[in-house]
């Protein structure tokens, strides 16, 4: 049935290619054909729930660097599902795709966490603000360059940074972030490690500024 | 002499009376904070919410103040340490998440486990659905104003916490489920235990439903209140009670069934009106059904192992084998450091759950740690209507729409 759906599709949408997929029908679309593909999904082949919108950031320098990825499911066609994604226009940083809040309301909130943890801009989305970081957050910390850690940002609170200096510092990782590494390489190199070994707990990183103490 | 035999709402009674009032007794709109600390937005929700008198005419939820990073975190560990990670998502039911995230890496893995794990799995999923129902209902009736039954729920749900904790070690975080099985297999006479709770329980279940439902205030509470239409249900993404509530019978484990449940009988309760007493008669049944099927896998639990055994390079070996064994030491050095090796591929994965579809999308490129790791956490999803269904509402049936929607707020933020 899954190679059935992309070839009708295909048939419809030529610029479509079939994307690799081990579980669901899945194609790859032009950022053009996306909303005309996805109404026609909606509408013609009962995948009338959009239950995921996504991207995928490939690293920095990559081309395309973001992917945004749609699942949709279909309550009339007993648990079909299908997996539609586009390599977004636009600059590097700052990725962009067509909004489909027009054809599902829910895409509102996928679209707003997209744009707040990627940084991919939805154009025609009728209010796209940051959803899960608070308004004014400077960085989009899904993306791959964003280090688990965190960046030193100010507090959001005005009043309380006036008063006590506070600032958003990033985390304590104590020598860490003991990450593994993905991908098809050695074990020395896949083992958990600290990224940067040049400060722990006992030696402090160069430049870090502890939190300052409330003013009497 | 006419009659007026229309009975509006009470949001329709108020906005028309707003409307009648004389210029001089116009109101102003307030604008008002309700959360992130208030009992009815049940963990940290805030809803900025701009009234007339009492009538919601903007409601803007604000989310995020549980926003952990967890796809962050789990771009930067090994599958296998993400475990403990999926407990946190809906911690009233972490057994079913854990579920649902080791069967989509098992999909990316292509790995199938044994009968017995399926059905280990499946048991603890429903007792965990009873146990996340249990307190949403018990919630819902506090929410709006019925005491007794969080009382009746609670020590249900304590005696389920005591068989949790029986078989995994923990009562809340439980990381029962690894990728290819689980951590060990049900201790002896733990099965007729369970058992003996679900025959002890139905009688309770019923008694607590009868609290409710055809209790006056509860139904003059719930009744025609935060009506979410079968369109708007589908068109925002909601899914499990509060879909089913508005009368759309979408239930994965029917639709599309995982870990064995295409072999019980279960029915999908489905409401008629999608209002907040449908969503609580639909978590009422949904109890029941998932008692008929604890016995219905009680009846021919499978024997055999309870972890894949061709799981090798992902499932850890046992610990006695690992402190006597040269080869079964390397292979569990290997895993917990490299972590275990999944091909490389994408694969999305939905499990119904408590709260709704939890879908794990998980984006591979070879090796021990997940390149992208997507949670669609049904409660988000469910929550995103709060704009609309909140609109024209009063503010105390606002507390009644989120009693009913029953979300919780770790999975939401992630």
């Amino acid at each position: 049935m899954s190679a059935d759906l992309v070839s009708t599709l295909q048939a419809r949408f030529p610029r479509l290619a079939p994307r690799p997929s081990a579980d669901h029908p899945a194609v790859n679309a032009p950022l053009e054909d996306l909303v005309p593909l996805l109404r026609c999904l909606r509408d013609e082949h009962g995948f009338d729930l959009l239950t995921d919108v996504t991207a995928i950031d490939w690293a920095p320098g990559a081309s395309p660097r973001f992917t945004v990825v749609y699942h949709l499911l279909s309550t009339t066609r007993a648990g079909a599902y299908v997996r539609v994604a586009a390599p977004c226009a636009g600059p590097e940083e700052a990725p962009v795709a067509p909004t489909v809040t027009g054809l599902w309301a829910g895409a509102d909130w996928h679209e707003r966490e997209c744009y707040d943890l990627m940084g991919v801009r939805f154009e025609g989305h009728p209010d796209l603000r940051r959803i899960l970081m608070w308004d004014g957050y400077p960085y989009h910390p899904l993306r791959k360059d964003f280090p688990l850690a965190g960046i030193e940002t100010e507090l959001p609170a005005e009043d309380v940074a006036a008063e006590t200096g506070a600032r958003v510092v990033a985390a304590p990782m104590a020598g860490g972030p003991f990450v593994a590494s993905a991908g098809e390489i050695n074990l020395t190199e896949a083992e958990p490690r600290a990224k940067d070994e040049s400060w722990s707990d006992r030696a402090p990183q160069p430049g870090h500024t502890p939190l300052r103490q409330v003013k009497e | 002499m006419a009659t007026d035999y229309n009975f509006p709402d009470s949001a329709a009674r108020a906005a028309t009376a707003a409307q009648e009032a004389p210029s001089e007794f116009q109101t102003e709109k307030m604008s008002l904070a309700m959360g992130p600390s208030h009992p009815s937005t049940h963990g940290v929700l805030r809803l900025q919410l701009e009234l007339d008198g009492e009538t919601v005419t903007r409601a803007d939820p604000v989310l995020g103040y549980l926003h952990r990073g967890d796809e962050k975190i789990a771009e930067n560990m090994t599958y296998n340490q993400f475990v403990p990670y999926t407990d946190r998502l809906d911690y009233l039911a972490p057994l079913a998440n854990n579920m649902a995230y080791a069967i989509a890496v098992e999909r990316l893995a292509k790995l199938e486990v044994p009968a017995r794990c399926q059905a280990i799995r499946v048991l603890t999923a429903e007792m965990a659905r009873i146990s996340a129902h249990l307190m949403g209902l018990g919630a819902f009736g506090l929410d709006v104003g019925a005491w007794t039954v969080l009382l009746y729920s609670l020590e249900e749900r304590e005696k389920l916490y005591k068989l949790f904790e029986e078989l995994t070690g923990a009562r809340f975080t439980t990381s029962y489920t690894r990728i290819g099985g689980v951590t060990r297999d049900v201790p002896e006479g733990w099965l007729g235990r369970v058992g003996a709770f679900c025959d002890q329980f139905l009688p309770i279940l019923e008694e607590i439903l009868k609290l409710l439902t055809r209790n006056k205030i509860f139904m003059d509470r719930t009744v025609g209140v935060g009506v979410i239409s079968r369109a708007d249900a589908l068109s925002y993404g909601l899914t499990g009670p509060n879909l089913r509530g508005s009368g759309v019978g979408l239930d994965l484990r029917k639709d599309k069934p995982y870990s064995g449940y295409e072999q019980y009988e279960f029915d999908v309760p489905v409401g008629t009106s999608g209002d907040c007493y449908d969503r609580y008669l639909v978590r009422g049944e949904e109890m029941r059904q998932s008692v008929r099927i604890i016995r219905q896998v009680l009846a021919r639990f499978p024997d055999g192992p309870w972890y894949a055994p061709d799981a090798r390079r992902i499932f850890a070996p046992p610990k006695d084998k690992v402190l006597t064994s040269m080869e079964e030491l390397i292979q569990n050095f290997m895993i917990v450091t490299e972590g275990p090796q999944i091909p490389a591929g994408e694969v999305y994965f939905e499990a119904e759950n408590p709260k709704g579809v939890l879908g794990f999308f998980i984006v591979s490129r070879g090796g021990g740690v997940p390149y992208r790791l997507k949670i669609r956490s049904p409660s988000f999803c469910n929550l995103s209507i709060l704009p609309k269904a909140c609109q024209g509402i009063l503010i105390s049936d606002v507390v009644a729409l989120l009693g009913s929607m029953d979300f919780v707020m770790g999975e939401c933020d992630r």
